[in-house]
């Protein structure tokens, strides 16, 4: 913290901060390991601590008192309200539309919300850069009501074209999801270390919606390969509270709920 | 019946070159010793299955082991990425590596339906993404009853699935909880099945939320405590968060890579049992 009363802060914090505020109390959350992971744990110990946990490991209603490294981590499965196989978390919770939103990170977004987790060019066979694939993503994107996506903002990471659509997000455009069946409302918000975006209601392109203190809307074009739509009610974000960043860097020191935070379900653990 | 033997035993009589292998747990109960054991038999052109690969395959892809891998993920998860499973797609080292590549919830299925004894199971899914111009066993199906599109992905039927549980009895029946994955359906998917296990007790005591698989389900128990180090077995040992950290370092270099398998798995620490009740 800096001198009297003013805040230091880090992009990433202030995007982890962003993106637990998108959380709302009472949520079923499906997430991510990483950013989403941090960010949902967040918004757990600050606005919303009735938020329920879902890890495609199976552990819903999961209470960690830390950041898991893992899906899997045995925290998880030791805080869940219940535990069920993978079969079933994707065939009976995620595939009818029980979760209200998926938190999902991304290597590659496109104008419209689609990412790419798969292979980074020149091709699938050969890639210059092989990434770890699929994993829950396409289906948590297909079905949840709707889809949070955070990640780092570059010329890189914000691609003209995709070198492999692994998850869809408004597909080509006007109409895509209902074509192709999706049942989820598809991204709601993109948030980066730069700003926050929200889709067109109809186009379902994506338009900066937000930016952080101190980032201007030539810096954000500057950082997207393609002609990136500003929208005229364009805002500039509420940098993260004291109590926001106390939280946040506890919990990535991996320091335990402290006694006073209010903990879902009124579980002591 | 199960027969109960030595892991070395329960993998030569049940894997052979060229086979089919899942080798399951999702970030639980992850078979690690079964997987060095199938190192040190230097098996060959095996296709690998899994929902996401982790380190353990990294291992075997690494040691020269696989011909193809079928999977969801293949990342160090929380981690990063598969050194040597990138180093294979990549540049073909050690050999290359075939791949047929899903979603999550489409591996979890095609096990599903291997169990259930069906050709391909449904589900909503992979429509609009890349996956399906890219690998087989992904076609699109009309619903009979709606007319709606959904999506076939073909079953999985392995020649042997690997898994490790908790506990067995002496005759075999094994129980494991927590989270549990997929390994049941893989299990019964496959021809063949070898299941490692913390401890083998006279008998099993209700445990809530367990799976049992009954003995005659199961070809080969073999005792392994701490069999699942670094991944972990609820109740008896803890996830090694640093292990999977260091992996990192430790893959990115083929001469480092093969130090480490000299030393761990050829060598005089691959003894599973020193990872054995680190924890509860």
């Amino acid at each position: 913290m800096g001198w009297r009363g003013m805040l230091t802060y880090a992009p990433d914090e202030m995007m982890t901060v962003t993106a637990a505020r998108s959380m709302r109390n009472g949520m079923t959350c499906f997430v991510g390991i990483g950013l989403p992971s941090e960010a949902a744990n967040l918004a757990r110990r600050t606005h919303a601590p009735q938020l329920v946990l879902i890890y495609e490991s199976g552990t819903i209603g999961a209470k960690p008192d830390h950041v898991p490294l893992s899906i899997g981590d045995g925290v998880l499965a030791e805080t869940a309200d219940t535990v069920v196989s993978v079969p079933e978390i994707f065939n009976y919770w995620l595939q009818p539309g029980r979760i209200d939103v998926g938190f999902l990170g991304a290597a590659q977004l496109d104008r419209y919300g689609n990412i790419n987790t798969t292979v980074i060019g020149p091709s699938y066979d050969r890639p210059a850069v092989r990434l770890p694939g699929a994993g829950g993503a396409p289906e948590i994107a297909a079905a949840c009501k709707e889809v949070v996506v955070v990640l780092r903002q570059s010329r890189r990471t914000f691609a003209d074209r995709l070198d492999f659509v692994t998850t869809v997000g408004f597909g080509s455009g006007a109409g895509s999801r209902q074509e192709l069946g999706l049942t989820g409302g598809g991204p709601k918000l993109v948030i980066t270390d730069l700003g926050l975006l929200r889709p067109d209601p109809v186009s379902g392109e994506l338009v900066l919606a937000g930016i952080y203190p101190g980032v201007s809307v030539e810096q954000v074009r500057d950082r997207t390969s393609w002609d990136l739509a500003v929208s005229p009610d364009l805002g500039e974000l509420a940098p993260p509270t004291a109590a926001e960043l106390t939280e946040l860097r506890q919990l990535l020191a991996g320091e335990p709920v402290a006694a006073t935070a209010p903990i879902a379900g009124g579980t002591a653990i | 019946m199960a027969e109960i033997v030595t892991l070395a035993d329960a993998i030569a009589a049940t894997l052979h070159d060229g086979d089919t292998v899942a080798m399951e747990g999702f970030t639980h109960l992850i078979p690690h010793a079964a997987g060095h054991e199938v190192i040190r038999q230097h098996r060959r052109d095996l296709t690998l299955v899994r929902m996401t690969p982790d380190i353990i395959y990294d291992q075997l892809i690494g040691a020269g082991c696989a011909r193809k891998l079928v999977f969801g993920w293949a990342g160090n998860p929380g981690v990063g990425s598969l050194h040597r499973f990138r180093d294979a797609v990549e540049n073909g080292w050690p050999n290359a590596l075939e791949l047929e590549e899903h979603s999550h919830a489409g591996m979890a299925n095609r096990f599903v339906a291997g169990a259930a004894g069906l050709p391909f199971a449904v589900l909503r899914g992979y429509r609009g993404t890349s996956l399906p111009s890219k690998t087989s066993g992904v076609a699109e199906i009309t619903c009979p009853f709606t007319g709606e599109t959904l999506t076939a992905v073909s079953a999985l039927r392995p020649d042997v699935a690997v898994i490790h549980a908790q506990r067995a009895d002496r005759r075999g029946n094994i129980q494991f909880w927590g989270i549990s994955g997929v390994q049941k359906e893989a299990v019964l998917a496959s021809a063949r099945s070898v299941v490692t296990v913390e401890e083998i007790v006279d008998i099993l005591p209700p445990q809530p939320g367990a799976v049992v698989l009954p003995s005659w389900t199961v070809g080969y128990v073999a005792p392994v405590p701490g069999g699942a180090h670094p991944s972990y077995a609820l109740g008896y040992t803890e996830r090694d968060n640093d292990f999977y950290k260091a992996w990192d370092e430790i893959s990115r270099d083929r001469a480092r890579f093969a130090a480490w398998l000299d030393e761990h798995v050829y060598g005089a620490n691959a003894d599973p049992a020193r990872w054995a009740g680190a924890a509860c």
